[in-house]
């Protein structure tokens, strides 16, 4: 079956993208990455701290990745550029995913500076993903604002909590003809096989992932989960009915 | 004299290069970015660069993120 992931001008092997905040050791992360098989893995940018012996991240990130870096710490449009431009300038291509932030308990994202950050950044040639609360009209207008997918939350960041917005997902892969990525919140396989099933185009995994007993065994199963997702979305899955309905035959019955 | 380094207060040797100052922290210099004065620099303007007295320094890097 053919069945391409474009965005923006990469194909993309994997539907099960990557984080790698929050594993016990940056050591494992090669095998966390193997075992997913994901191609997009995401990161942050920080200032280095001179006094402790941090290290660079990106030696444990394997070289034909695509390197997602975020824009967390922006609280506003303008730091969110200011991030992505800083993210570009160490050479590891165009891809953004924005997120804007003020918003410190439920860490929800603030569409309206994320569509003016998505504006400004598109026009400059990033592939922009904006992290998103799921709302259709806040969706157009990020793909009017040039966004190559939009990636709208499950529940909030580090929960756990699943597929919590599944209705607004819905909808939004319904009418927005860009991807959409759902990110935040999944928690177990079973959630990412069900955003696939109702037809996302990829889902984003970090905390649930980093935070299992066996990270690496936990990237398979997301793996494999994504995989069934999808091929379910794709085959075309039958009708939901009220009443029973036999599935042996009811005549011949012996007497 | 005294710079803004990561929003710390540093003493740095007067006149310093950016370059120097790297290679001091011991960095690696393909996998950090530099912004001098609210400005982003490119790899190859850092040679030019010798620091002054309340510079504005920001060095980054990746580090884990979701």
């Amino acid at each position: 079956m053919d069945d391409k992931l474009i965005i923006g001008d990469r194909e993309i092997t994997s539907r099960l993208f990557i984080g790698t905040g929050k594993f016990p050791a940056n050591r494992i992360i090669p095998d966390v990455v193997r075992m997913s098989g994901a191609q997009v893995v995401t990161v942050a940018l920080r200032r280095i701290d001179f006094d402790s012996d941090d290290e660079n991240m990106l030696k444990y990130i394997p070289k034909d990745c695509i390197l997602m870096p975020n824009t967390s710490g922006a609280r506003n449009a303008e730091e969110a550029v200011r991030i992505a431009r800083l993210a570009r300038a160490l050479g590891c291509g165009n891809f953004i995913k924005i997120e804007v932030i003020s918003d410190n308990r439920y860490l929800l994202p603030d569409n309206m500076e994320t569509v003016r950050a998505t504006e400004i950044l598109a026009r400059e040639g990033f592939t922009v993903l904006p992290y998103m609360s799921p709302d259709l009209m806040d969706a157009r207008r990020l793909k009017d604002a040039g966004a190559a997918a939009v990636m709208p939350l499950g529940a909030p960041i580090g929960t756990n909590k699943g597929l919590k917005t599944r209705e607004m997902i819905k909808i939004l892969i319904d009418e927005i003809d860009i991807p959409v990525i759902v990110d935040a919140g999944i928690g177990k396989p079973s959630d990412a096989c069900e955003a696939m099933e109702l037809g996302a185009a990829a889902v984003l995994v970090n905390t649930a992932i980093a935070t299992a007993g066996d990270p690496a065994v936990m990237a398979e199963a997301f793996a494999k989960a994504v995989i069934a997702g999808r091929k379910a979305f794709l085959s075309g899955m039958g009708p939901v009915k009220e009443y029973a309905e036999a599935s042996s035959p009811l005549t011949g019955f012996l007497a | 004299m005294f710079i803004t380094l990561n929003g710390k207060q540093t003493e740095v040797n007067d006149g310093i290069s950016l370059t120097q100052l790297i290679r001091s922290k011991g960095l690696e210099p393909e996998s950090i970015v530099i912004e001098y004065n609210r400005s982003i620099l490119q790899r190859e303007e850092w040679e030019s660069v010798v620091l002054k007295e309340n510079d504005k320094l920001e060095v980054l890097r990746f580090v884990g993120g979701g």
